[in-house]
């Protein structure tokens, strides 16, 4: 490989960073961390290592107590995100920041708005400028869809056209892959090489191992706030990386006994849900998970799988067809009803269906029983023993934080999916309906959820698994089915006989089963 | 009741509701720019009565009724960014520094009139001038039309345009555009820069500025003197207005007339003989109907959108 010296310039350094939040908690300890002009440079740390907040510093929406940063070999002061982005600098951050009600283009001008006769908002104008960047980087969006309703992957190509509409040179991202399917994800790393051979330089965060392999040059590695080094992608390997991070080797695979299956415990029968659009989102899906089974969903995202749970779980109702969960009819059920059948949800989106920011880890964790018997006395809660509950679950789950009154909301991504994930397991379920249960989970945790899942599995739970991570569906189910546009396209009784090839060839809607394979294998 | 009937329908029961619309709608109109910041604005009540006291005295003083105007805006500006650099500086609970202006509005006012001229609870002594009312060239030579829409007072006409106005401000501005996303995520706004304190303190200064036209029109316009508590309660009303109009400028404008057909019909049945107690409850009586029947049809609406799914 050519080394040209321009790659070799560091365009920006931080030294010594030091960051203690209000509540005491130090996210950065005297970290040392600097870039190269046209570098893709991964930061990589357990859940609450301090990654997100020593971005967050970079982008002026945190103040460092110590250290400083150096920008093309010049001491700066980024006191705001406008001056961030006032050097080039853009972030796309690990929970959205998007305003829900209006539109694509609205959301990507905010802030640098174009003019008409110096006064009003020039609308179309926006709507041209998103048209251009989404052309100009190929990403292409609606610019007149509003925000509320797309998909994730749509939410994210917002962001990152975001910050390229305010000139960033340097593009920050925050576990952008996380919410992605493996399409968009190489959609995704395909741009980002395109934007690194134009000059930009970016920094990125994943938990995953193998992507940051496969598109990142140099790494940095956090621990507990402190930095562990930099070192070079290409001389370091998988195992290398995971022992920085976590201190042993990690096994992503997970060891699993034959499943024991018993009665079915949930049942659709021709179950349809219709968009706004009047399109069948959910067709006609007939499913059957028994207990000690799980059964694993796969499928590109936006082929209904939301829809289905929500549908599952009582949050929408469906159209047509019914639902049972041991033998009782919950097609019309409430949320409230579906749970009181032991059943657990893992939502997909943990800032608007998993937590209340604002409540504490203890109040997120007691929110689904605080109303039952074993939990109250009278008429008041037994706040000692919920408090006792809360601790052993944060002690359980790994949870990182200050202590159970923490509010959510300053935990680390990861960690606030811990904390769903502890309440959703914990809960004795018979039915666990598990939306990615492991986005944004760093490895040593996600190895945990998944040997958590299959060991309740083993306790005779029955399983619904969606995930985008086609390795752990098919890492973990005993069953497998696809969904593509709303359909069950195939079923696998038993999930190690597919290969993932094959299962892409499901996905993306090349191959499917014929009516009589798919009812031939489900009624049995 | 045939003479109710011939009462709601007249030409002078028309004219009335404009006039007793418009302090409400000022309010309602400072409210809603408030609401879609993000930082509720309840001290409309309180900034209203202290710009009528403030109209009153420097008319007075000036002989000038815009002078009077001016100033009555000027305060009220002033009343929000007092509001604001409690709430948003000093971190103080909005709700509590909005209550804290307006019992120190209701109680300061008798206080500054006394003072300032010697009279009680009424500006009797002030020689205060009243805002100018318009003939509109053509329209007042129609005949019912010209009953209802002409001859009102200026700021009449200045709170439909307001409406107008603030239409064009938050979905035709920058600022506009601002204001609602800070109002809805203020993270996000301030990930793009966006300078979310300034924003907020702007909505509220603006917020007062309203109600510092509500406030003169009160004094200067719908009656010609200064009395203890007079904004009765407008200053709320208008808070169910912005919910009842679901904060869109036609629905407020809608909103803001319905409270102010209750408030004219009042003052009108006052000539029969009910007891005027009753009457006079009528506004704050529509206010509560008007807010149960609107909070019903969310709840029905949201259960017909179930049920049409299933359909
Ligand atoms: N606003 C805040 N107030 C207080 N503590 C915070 C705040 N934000 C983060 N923390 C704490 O700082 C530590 C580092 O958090 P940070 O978000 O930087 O972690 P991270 O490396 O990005 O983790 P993840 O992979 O889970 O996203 C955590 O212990 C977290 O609880
Ligand atoms: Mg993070």
């Amino acid at each position: 490989m050519e080394v040209s010296l321009e790659i070799m310039e560091e365009i920006l350094s931080m030294k010594g960073i030091t960051k203690v939040y209000p509540n005491g908690v130090m996210a950065n300890k005297n970290v040392d961390f600097s870039v190269r002009k046209g570098e893709i440079h991964a930061i990589m740390g357990e859940n609450g290592a301090g990654k997100s907040t020593l971005m967050k510093i970079l982008f002026g929406m945190e103040q460092p107590e110590e250290g400083e940063i150096i920008f093309k070999g010049e001491k700066i002061n980024i006191s705001s995100p406008s001056a961030a982005i006032n050097y080039g600098i853009g972030m796309v951050h690990q929970h959205f920041m998007l305003v829900p009600s209006l539109t694509v283009a609205e959301n990507l001008v905010i802030g640098i708005e174009p003019k008409k006769n110096n006064v009003f908002f020039d609308y179309d104008q926006a709507i041209k400028m998103t048209e251009e960047v989404s052309k100009k980087y190929n990403l292409s969006i609606n610019p007149k869809a509003v925000v509320d309703t797309l998909a994730v992957g749509k939410k994210q190509k917002i962001e990152i056209l975001k910050a390229l509409v305010r000139g960033a040179e340097i593009l920050i991202l925050d576990e952008p892959t996380a919410v992605l399917t493996p399409q968009e994800t190489k959609e995704l790393f395909e741009e980002l090489i395109n934007l690194k051979n134009q000059g930009f330089t970016i920094i990125f965060i994943s938990h995953k191992l193998k992507e940051v392999k496969q598109i990142t040059d140099r790494l940095t590695i956090l621990r507990n706030g402190r930095s562990m080094g930099v070192h070079e992608t290409k001389d370091t390997s998988e195992q290398e990386i995971s022992n920085l991070m976590v201190g042993r080797d990690v096994l992503l695979k997970v060891d699993k006994g034959e499943a024991k299956v018993g009665k079915p415990v949930l049942k659709t029968e021709k179950l349809t849900y219709y968009s706004d659009e009047d399109k069948p989102v959910v067709n006609k899906v007939d499913l059957e998970i028994k207990k000690g089974q799980i059964l694993g969903i796969a499928g590109v995202e936006g082929n209904g799988q939301g829809e289905l749970v929500d549908l599952l779980t009582g949050m929408k109702t469906p159209y047509s067809g019914s639902i049972w969960i041991n033998e009782k009819d919950t097609t019309n059920h409430s949320v409230k009803a579906v749970r009181n059948l032991k059943v657990s949800h893992i939502p997909e989106d943990r800032m608007i269906y998993g937590v209340s920011g604002d409540g504490s880890i203890e109040e997120n964790i007691i929110s689904d029983r605080f109303d039952k018997k074993k939990y109250n006395t009278g008429v008041l809660m037994n706040v000692k023993k919920l408090t006792e509950l809360a601790k052993s679950l944060i002690e359980d789950y790994n949870i990182r934080c200050a202590s159970e009154k923490q509010q959510v909301r300053m935990l680390s991504g990861g960690n606030i999916q811990k904390v769903v994930v502890a309440r959703e397991f914990s809960s004795e379920p018979e039915l666990i309906i598990a939306n990615q249960p492991t986005r944004g989970v760093d490895v040593g945790s996600t190895e945990f959820i998944r040997k958590q899942l299959v060991k309740l599995r083993d306790e005779g739970t029955a399983v619904l698994l969606v995930s985008a991570d086609l390795n752990e569906v098919m890492e973990l189910s005993d069953s497998l089915m696809v969904m593509y546009e709303g359909e069950i396209v195939a079923y696998f009784e038993d999930a190690t006989e597919v290969t993932e090839m094959e299962l892409g060839m499901y996905m993306l809607g090349l191959k499917r089963m014929s009516v009589e394979e798919l009812g031939g294998v489900m009624s049995g | 009741m045939g003479s109710l009937f011939n009462l709601i329908f007249s030409t002078t029961f028309g004219y009335s509701v404009l006039r007793v619309t418009t302090p409400i709608l000022f309010a309602t109109i400072g409210a809603m720019i408030s609401i879609k910041a993000g930082v509720v604005n309840i001290s409309m009540e309180g900034t209203m009565l202290t710009a009528a006291l403030t109209a009153v005295v420097i008319s007075g003083y000036t002989g000038s009724a815009l002078a009077g105007l001016i100033g009555a805006i000027l305060i009220g500006m002033l009343l929000g960014l007092m509001l604001a650099y409690f709430a948003l500086n000093l971190k103080t609970n909005i709700i509590l520094a909005a209550i804290a202006i307006n019992l120190m509005a209701s109680g300061g006012t008798i206080f500054a009139l006394f003072v300032i001229s010697g009279d009680r609870g009424i500006s009797s002594s002030i020689n205060s001038q009243m805002l100018p009312r318009i003939i509109i060239p053509v329209l007042d030579s129609i005949p019912v039309l010209g009953g209802i829409f002409s001859n009102h007072n200026i700021l009449t006409y200045v709170s439909l345009i307001s409406v107008f106005f603030v239409y064009v401000l938050l979905y035709k501005t920058p600022l506009g555009l601002r204001i609602r996303a800070v109002g809805e995520n203020p993270n996000a706004a301030e990930s793009v820069g966006i300078n979310v304190r300034k924003v907020q303190y702007i909505a509220l200064i603006m917020s007062g500025a309203f109600a510092g036209f509500g406030g003169a029109y009160m004094s200067m316009g719908y009656v010609s003197r200064f009395s203890t508590d007079m904004t009765a309660g407008r200053g709320f009303i208008a808070l169910a207005a912005e919910a009842l109009g679901m904060g869109r400028p036609l629905g407020i404008l809608l909103a803001s007339l319905l409270f102010g057909a209750a408030d004219a019909l009042s003052n009108s049945l006052q000539r029969f003989r009910i007891p005027s107690e009753f009457v006079q409850m009528l506004p704050y009586i529509v206010t509560i109907l008007g807010l149960i029947i609107y909070a019903v049809r969310q709840t029905n609406a949201s259960k017909r959108h179930k049920a049409e799914d299933r359909v």
